[in-house]
């Protein structure tokens, strides 16, 4: 049953764009895929190894910044930018992870949001790489899989977008499943606990940050070859990462799903107003935002995962 | 050779001194009771012995070999089990998966650590709860449920901080024969235990402290007849 609704999920969303040919949907469905992406990554530290970041952005910036570096100052196609921008982030996680994974709860999540900054401050002061201008990525003519550049359709980007997405969904199930998936809930719990029957609570604290950093990094990639344009202010923000961690909230953290049905509600909520509105309804969907997360905290702290869990269980 | 042995073990907390100069020795198989009043530091004894704590002076050695300064997840591995006097289940996990991180360290495939979990809380008695969420455990199951989880890891020395406290009446004698069938079983342990009863009829020595420091050692009868421990711990009734 449960089998079958999924497959029919992947078989619309494969159909989407065949149906859907303008370029609006398309681009709705696109920004679902790649924050329901983001939020399955942060879920992989914070959902299931209990670590709330608020930096998240970081390693999206390192992936939009390492590919459309290599791009514009080394001729190299962004997939090669893309692996790069993953392992980059993985090293920068590990970095990062021994001091703040020392401070536990809101002391780990504050000191994220202070590497967050930091990082954006050194970006915005770094010349080189386009400082508080940012970058464009050269476009380049015509389409192709090798420049990761499709002017014509959406078409694409729309399969790169749910790849992306599957992957992350893959990763996150593998991990469930594995030693690590019950280690890293269990750290979540009470990581004293899990010390003293031998889970070593630092080195999966890393292994958790390392696969959501490099799952963060590929949204990152993906991000400036479908907007050609980045600076500090779009994919180093605070604000991106608390989005990241909303859309988790709002859908069930913890949970393989609950992200994605956050981005699935949130994206387009946001998309919708940024279009009804105009400039003037920037800051209406963080209002929505907002109150949606009011309500979920105090009426189903479980997200609408635990809604639906909820609703299932009744007669 | 002892299986561990404490020596000269002192920590201190600000100017308050919770373990002084504490020595005593574990043989292979052997039960060690520990007992003293409240906040005479049997809990930061077992701190100690565990890696939770540093010592300020002192030495653990487990088979000859000191494991000062280890993290508690590498003395876990080692072979050193314990439980906590304040209950730590995984409350959003089920009861085997809470088990299933102790049955981990011997194995990393997931069947097999489930099969060794449920044989766990089958030696426990708390196999019939395996899917429920350890949230929804009685006080006594849940310790049921972290003595099932310390004896997944296979242990060689298990150190339980209170077996009855906080348990109803009716369930301490099953808890108490579960404590008897591990050690039967050729399991060394350590007991931290306030029913006098229960400490003095498993024990077969017994350590006491009071104010972090070792005021007795001995057999049961031994430590009954101690007019120290009488004065600290027992009080007046027992000398009648």
């Amino acid at each position: 049953m449960k089998r079958a609704v999924l497959l029919l999920l992947l078989l619309a969303a494969l159909a989407f764009p065949a149906v859907f040919t303008l370029p609006f949907p398309r681009h709705v469905m696109i920004m679902i895929f790649l924050y329901g992406a983001l939020a399955v990554a942060w879920n992989i530290l914070a959902g299931y190894c209990g670590q709330i970041s608020l930096g998240h952005a970081v390693f999206f910036g390192i992936g939009a910044y390492t590919s459309t570096l290599l791009v514009a100052k080394g001729q190299l196609t962004p997939w090669l930018g893309m692996a790069a921008g993953a392992a980059l982030a993985v090293l920068v996680s590990q970095l990062i992870g021994y001091p703040v994974f020392r401070l536990r709860g809101h002391y780990f999540a504050i000191a994220t949001i202070a590497v967050g900054e930091i990082v954006q401050t050194l970006v915005i002061n770094w010349d080189w790489a386009g400082g508080a201008r940012g970058l464009f990525v050269p476009i380049k003519r015509p389409d192709s899989v090798v420049n990761f550049q499709f002017h014509q359709s959406k078409a694409v980007y729309y399969y790169i977008a749910l790849g992306l997405l599957l992957l992350t969904l893959a990763v996150t199930r593998w991990l469930e499943r594995s030693r690590h998936g019950y280690y890293f809930r269990a750290i979540r719990e009470d990581q004293d606990a899990a010390a003293s029957l031998g889970v070593h609570v630092a080195r999966e604290k890393h292994r958790a940050i390392a696969v959501s950093a490099a799952l963060t990094a590929l949204g990152g990639t993906f991000y400036a070859q479908y907007v050609f344009f980045i600076d500090p202010e779009s994919v180093l923000p605070l604000s991106l990462s608390i989005l990241i961690c909303l859309i988790a909230v709002l859908g069930g953290v913890g949970t393989l799903w609950g992200p994605v049905l956050g981005a699935a509600v949130l994206v387009p909520l946001s998309e919708g107003t940024r279009v009804w509105l105009g400039g003037s309804g920037k800051a209406l969907d963080l209002l929505i935002y907002g109150g949606l997360i009011m309500i979920i905290a105090t009426v189903q702290p479980a997200g609408l995962m635990g809604l639906a869990r909820r609703f299932r269980r009744a007669p | 050779m002892s299986l561990l042995a404490v020596s000269g073990l002192t920590k201190r907390f600000g100017g308050v001194v919770a373990n002084r100069d504490v020595a005593f020795d574990v043989r292979p198989g052997e039960l060690i009771g520990v007992i003293g009043p409240n906040g005479a530091g049997k809990s930061t004894l077992f701190d100690l012995i565990t890696g939770f704590l540093t010592p300020d002076a002192g030495d653990v050695r487990l088979d000859g070999r000191s494991i000062l300064g280890q993290r508690p997840d590498v003395i876990a591995c080692l072979g050193i089990a314990r439980t906590f006097q304040k209950l730590r289940p995984f409350p959003e996990m089920t009861v085997v998966e809470n088990v299933m991180i102790g049955a981990f360290q011997k194995t990393s495939d997931v069947a097999a650590a489930r099969h060794a979990a449920l044989r766990a809380l089958e030696a426990v008695g708390l196999a019939d709860r395996a899917e429920a969420h350890a949230r929804a455990l009685s006080t006594g199951q849940r310790k049921r449920l972290e003595l099932a989880r310390a004896l997944a890891t296979e242990p060689r020395l298990l150190l339980l901080d209170e077996v009855t406290g906080g348990v109803d009446q009716a369930t301490v004698p099953a808890l108490v024969r579960l404590v008897r069938d591990l050690h039967a079983r050729g399991l060394a342990l350590i007991v931290i235990e306030h029913n006098m009863r229960v400490i003095m009829e498993i024990s077969e020595r017994i350590v006491a402290l009071q104010l972090g420091e070792v005021i007795a050692r001995g057999t049961p009868a031994e430590i009954m007849q101690d007019r120290r421990v009488i004065d600290a711990y027992l009080g007046e009734a027992w000398r009648a």
